[in-house]
């Protein structure tokens, strides 16, 4: 390697290091802070790790003393039962869906097609105010199921889009030889279809999930008042507003709401790209 | 075009075909009814089209009623009827100066942070492409955690960092020489109550921290679809990085890069998340975008779903506009087969 093409290398690596190290900072700020005591935190000399690391911010959020609405788990709950059933509803519906566009022809397709284009576009902003109407007629606002079904509706238009493709990509003669050998339509579903599209599932799963997990606008408008059905960011927005000043147990509050989907993020990483660029949609 | 179903076996129903009519049980009755009138991909569709219409378009077509009309508490509670008021929503919005204010806040934001994070973005796909193996999986994983970190905790997170009590960065800049950062007190500055322009650049560090990401693995996942020669070819002729970049990269991505830009652009228009955490909604009118100003005027003191409706539509139509964009872009990309 020439000197000046390896000086090129190191000064690419080191602009990349840097690049990284700066994306990971506020992360690493967030759990730094919420493991500080509050002299630290406040300290005009601010310290880049805790010199003396606490678990008392932890404790508050936990405890819940700290929010005054109540202990975090409660909240981890409510959110996950949200997230867990949105995803398992938008993946059975967009999966038939799915199979629809991708396995027949038929009149209307295209334009179905062009409709989930552009309906995946219309701002949440503007469905909520008739969302809120409505769900309030039918008493379904201060209600987690109520929000699953806006959000299980909202994940549908970018599933189906992405999910066809890996439905297409399912050789026909596959399902015909099972055919063939006898199997009806459910088990050649089940048993050929299903497994392949697969890899698939998961990445529209992924999706569904960050879509509820980290919805904002509905769950604040239908939740309310109503403390013990807040979702984690509708809890952390609430905590945040309260004021007083409580950065350690806020920033622990929202380490434990980021912590896990981090590291679920890290694990799925691989097929979580490929889908998302297979999809390149919404994010 | 050829009816595949009728090409495939199988996703029809075998047994029973045939067997005489009379002798049927009911299920493959129906599923003989199914295949004679090809209905198959409208029963699978069918639960998706019912959510997608009921949750979406419905309410759509709801919004619409009520910007004409002067829904609000009174009506919403059944206490007062419904009346048609015309345009009366519309010019109320449109003689608003708070609308333009809004309207400002988030053309500018826009313009300002679209091409930021595509440029950013852009820069560090290309820097990906060519790093090391490990040095790309630890970009690519500090992208990917920024990425997916829940927008709520990523604001609240920025406003801690911002923050003049014990913030990071109003430390940091106090520590730097005059020179270098202005005359202004950088202790205790106050970033989210100053003023607009304060707000929103908390907000675009914000955005642009979540949102390169996204575009710089795209970019590099159409960088990977380039064929090699192309750049091998290139060097034998001499060219630079800018003009290889200008050659090749950028002709050969430009499908990719449209859809990134029509993609930033609506996200950028539909940020409430992060701004109605920093600007401390309800407060700060001065800061509002269009989002969040038309949340105001729904769903604040006294709420007018019929104001808030005319907005939703106003702002509706400006995306769907740029959504027309994106569309054809698809289209000539051959996304729609």
């Amino acid at each position: 390697m020439s000197p000046a093409r390896r000086a090129r290398a190191v000064s690419r690596n080191g602009i990349a290091l840097i690049i990284g190290l700066v994306t990971l900072f506020p992360i690493f700020w967030m759990v730094s802070t919420a493991f500080k005591p509050s002299p630290e935190i406040y300290s005009l000399t601010p310290s880049l790790l805790p010199s003396h690391p606490t678990l008392h911010n932890f404790d508050t959020v936990i405890g819940g003393q700290a929010s005054g609405i109540g202990p975090v788990w409660m909240f981890f709950r409510n959110s996950l039962s949200v997230t867990l059933a949105t995803v398992v509803i938008a993946s059975v519906l967009s999966l038939l869906a799915s199979v629809a566009v991708a396995r027949f022809r038929f009149r209307l397709r295209g334009s179905f097609l062009i409709m989930l284009l552009i309906v995946q576009m219309i701002p949440g902003q503007a469905l909520i105010i008739a969302l809120f109407v409505d769900f309030n007629k039918l008493g379904l606002l201060q209600n987690l199921g109520g929000l699953v079904i806006v959000y299980a509706a909202q994940a549908l238009p970018v599933s189906i889009w992405m999910l066809r493709n890996f439905v297409a990509t399912v050789p026909r003669e596959l399902e015909e030889a099972a055919a063939i050998d006898g199997a009806s339509a459910p088990r050649i579903f089940w048993r050929v279809l299903f497994p392949l599209v697969m890899p698939g599932l998961v990445a529209t799963s992924i999706f569904s999930f960050i879509t509820a997990y980290n919805e904002f606008i509905v769950a604040l408008t239908f939740l309310g008042q109503d403390h013990s059905l807040y979702t984690l960011p509708i809890y952390v927005t609430y905590f945040f507003g309260r004021g007083g000043a409580q950065w350690g147990p806020i920033m622990a509050a929202s380490t434990l709401y980021t912590v896990p989907v981090l590291i679920f993020f890290m694990i799925v990483r691989r097929r979580l790209v490929g889908g998302l660029v297979a999809g390149a949609v919404k994010g | 075009v050829a009816d595949t179903a009728q090409r495939r076996p199988g996703l029809r129903p075998a047994p029973g075909a045939g067997r005489p009519l009379p002798a049927l049980p009911p299920r493959a009755r129906a599923a003989a009814f199914v295949r004679r009138h090809k209905l198959a991909p409208y029963l699978l569709l069918a639960p998706a089209l019912a959510g997608i219409a009921l949750v979406l378009l419905w309410p759509l077509a709801q919004v619409v009623l009520f910007s004409f009309q002067n829904y609000g508490l009174p009506q919403l509670t059944g206490a007062q009827p419904t009346q048609w008021v015309g345009l009366a929503n519309f010019t109320a919005t449109f003689t608003d100066p708070e609308f333009w204010l809004s309207l400002r806040n988030t053309v500018a934001f826009a313009v300002v942070v679209v091409p930021l994070t595509l440029l950013l973005g852009t820069a560090i796909g290309l820097l990906l492409n060519r790093l090391g193996r490990k040095m790309a999986a630890f970009v690519s994983g500090a992208a990917l955690l920024a990425w997916a970190t829940p927008p709520t905790a990523g604001a609240v997170l920025f406003y801690w960092l911002f923050n003049p009590d014990g913030g990071l960065v109003d430390w940091g800049l106090a520590k730097l020489p005059h020179w270098l950062v202005g005359s202004t007190n950088w202790a205790q500055y106050n970033w989210t109550t100053t003023g607009a322009l304060q707000a929103y650049t908390v907000l675009t560090i914000l955005v642009l921290w979540t949102s390169f990401p996204f575009i710089a693995v795209s970019v590099l996942a159409g960088l990977k679809t380039v064929p090699g020669e192309l750049y091998e070819a290139a060097r034998i002729d001499g060219a630079g990085s800018w003009g290889t970049f200008r050659r090749i990269t950028y002709p050969l991505l430009k499908p990719i890069f449209l859809v990134l830009l029509l993609l930033s652009v609506i996200w950028d228009f539909n940020v409430f998340n992060q701004i109605y955490l920093i600007s401390g909604f309800p407060g700060n009118q001065n800061e509002y975008n269009l989002s969040l100003y038309s949340y105001d005027k729904a769903f604040g003191f006294p709420p007018s779903y019929g104001l808030g409706g005319a907005l939703a539509l106003i702002f509706t139509f400006i995306l769907l506009v740029i959504t027309v964009g994106y569309v054809r872009a698809s289209v000539r990309q051959g996304v729609i087969a």
